[in-house]
């Protein structure tokens, strides 16, 4: 049923699944990975931001605690890698109960506060506990092994990871399009009256948290194994903004848009970098500003409503009371 | 309040207050919904009708007093629980999730008790077992073929006919209609009364109502709040000669008369 509903649009999707499958020829392979968790992560947040209206600043948490996690569980146990990753999404998912508990009652910029606090003090507790962590030499010599096969070259992992962030988009789009996402959508748009419908948005929220973390998890536990180690940046809130970043520079809410604003920014990072040049912020910072002041609907929101408009009938016809102005403006963001 | 009454209200507040920093909005009132009836609540603005509403409805807590619906105490419960218990309400402001369609909006009132909003792992095809109930209940509000479109696109008579049918989604044991014909002109107006008549049947009904024809059309009992407390209390045609309750709407030289 999943695959006959993706089959329903099949070009963006197949351009996305060969853009996966060859991205490691086209650009150094442990950059195609970095671009394939950081495009996972930003799908995670989007099913925050975009879909339950919930801004978290603290996704570092559990991005880097799976980091810690699955990194711990491959040095300490010698178990297959796709234990480890799972181990670490497991980890941050049970991270996330606590947090989100304390969190969802909360929103807005309270919401971002409050996630921004905890995970500075997850922060805090990578920095500190230097037996089990590494303090600020990271976690290093992470293995990555499947029987006895060693993965250790990043265009094997790229491979063997790709399936684990196929399998995470696949997990976040039927979240999206479930019964749950479509409460989800309307406690977003309006918490009063879904409540007065009966649902408590509170759990919903919760869950929805949860599942988010877990999923930022698993981009985070592929990140440090890819590499072969974790490190402070990993639950650095820098992590959590650059996430967010990539969701805007996508386009909120619509869930691909992540992995458009992953890959613009990571290649952007890595062009940077091997050009020498030091201060990479200020590029991003400035296409940044100008998608946002530009294209509010981000890079990918845009595209969509681009191609859709040339396709569909006008909004203005849909509907044919005649008698409230400004509602053109409207229906196009319904359509966003 | 233990006298024995012969046929229990189904809805009743006993000495309800809600206070905001020192101000009373709500002071000390009791209400008496019988079931079956349409009740309305009505006075001057800031008489309190909005906050006793939303201290029925769980929006705010009551700083005192309780509420009861059948055997369930309300006061203190959260809005999702009373609304889970029979108790539905209707918004003043239209209030819709902008993106769904009528239909998805039907369609998610009626899954509410179901339990189907958890399911994250199975397609939102699922809802639309309720689709045929859907558009029944758009059918008997007047929104027969207006299931499709985007409900922020909808007409505004038509968006609160959609409130009204996301209410009776509910299947309420008491409706609670918060003005339902605010900001509507007379063409509109006519209708949702005929609406409201229609759907009043075999339900009870409480209306927070300003517009005096439509209480007239619609109500079988009226209260009338003024400064927070209850002013006055019966069926619509005392209310009407009640010489405090003039004086309050108009002023002392309407009293005069």
């Amino acid at each position: 049923m999943i695959l006959s509903r993706l089959a329903g649009r099949p070009a963006p999707l197949a351009v996305g699944l060969a853009a996966a499958l060859v991205l490691p020829w086209f650009v150094y392979p442990p950059v195609a990975l970095d671009i394939a968790c950081w495009a996972l992560f930003a799908a995670a947040v989007d099913l925050l931001l975009g879909f339950t209206g919930l801004l978290s600043f603290g996704h570092a948490a559990f991005w880097g605690g799976a980091a810690y996690g699955s990194g711990l569980i491959a040095v300490h146990s010698g178990l297959p890698f796709p234990v480890a990753i799972l181990g670490g999404a497991a980890l941050a998912a049970a991270l996330a109960v606590p947090i989100g508990y304390l969190s969802v009652r909360l929103r807005g910029i309270y919401f971002a506060m409050v996630t921004l606090a905890f995970a500075q003090m997850v922060y805090f507790v990578a920095n500190q506990w230097r037996d089990v962590t590494g303090g600020e030499n990271g976690l290093q010599g992470i293995p990555r092994e499947l029987f006895g096969l060693d993965l250790s070259d990043p265009f094997f992992f790229y491979y063997a990871g790709l399936p684990f962030v196929l399998a995470g988009f696949l997990v976040a789009w039927r979240i999206v399009r479930s019964p749950f996402g479509r409460v989800l959508v309307s406690i977003r748009d309006n918490p009063a009256r879904a409540r007065a419908l009966g649902y408590s948005v509170e759990r919903y929220k919760l869950l929805a948290f949860v599942l988010s973390a877990a999923l930022s998890g698993l981009a985070g536990g592929l990140f440090a194994l890819g590499h072969g180690f974790a490190s402070l940046q990993e639950v650095y809130w820098t992590t959590s903004g650059q996430a967010v970043m990539m969701v805007v520079l996508g386009g909120i809410g619509t869930l691909w848009g992540g992995a458009v604003g992953a890959a613009l920014v990571v290649e952007l990072n890595d062009y940077l970098a091997t050009a020498g040049f030091q201060e990479t912020g200020i590029i991003t910072g400035a296409i940044f500003i100008v998608v946002v002041l530009l294209f509010r609907r981000g890079v990918w929101g845009t595209a969509r409503a681009l191609l859709a408009r040339r396709g569909a009938p006008r909004p203005e016809q849909r509907e044919p009371a005649p008698s409230e102005a400004g509602r053109s403006a409207e229906t196009v963001q319904a359509e966003g | 309040m233990g006298d024995p009454v012969p046929d229990a209200p189904v809805l009743a507040a006993r000495g309800l207050v809600r206070e905001f920093r020192g101000f009373r909005a709500v002071d000390g009132v009791n209400l008496d919904i019988a079931e079956g009836s349409v009740h309305a609540l009505v006075g001057p603005n800031g008489a309190g009708k909005t906050t006793l509403f939303n201290l029925l409805t769980g929006f705010l807590k009551p700083t005192a007093g309780s509420v009861r619906l059948g055997p369930h105490e309300l006061a203190g419960r959260s809005p999702e629980r009373i609304a889970r218990l029979g108790l539905a309400r209707s918004f003043q402001i239209t209030s819709l999730f902008g993106e769904l369609t009528p239909r998805q909006h039907v369609e998610l009132a009626l899954a509410g008790r179901t339990g189907l909003g958890w399911r994250f792992w199975r397609s939102d095809k699922a809802l639309g077992r309720f689709a045929d109930r859907a558009d029944e209940l758009l059918g008997e509000v007047g929104l027969a073929g207006h299931g499709d479109v985007p409900a922020g696109a909808l007409a505004y008579g038509r968006k609160r006919a959609l409130e009204l049918a996301l209410a009776l989604a509910l299947e309420p044991k008491v409706l609670l209609l918060d003005e339902p014909t605010a900001g509507m002109g007379a063409e509109d107006v006519d209708r949702t009364v005929e609406l409201v008549r229609r759907v009043k049947a075999g339900r009870t009904v409480v209306l927070v109502e300003h517009n005096m024809s439509v209480v007239s059309s619609l109500a079988d009992r009226v209260t009338v709040l003024q400064q927070g407390r209850v002013l006055a209390e019966g069926p619509y045609d005392r209310i009407r000669d009640d010489r405090r309750v003039i004086t309050a709407y108009l002023g002392d030289s309407h009293a005069a008369r």
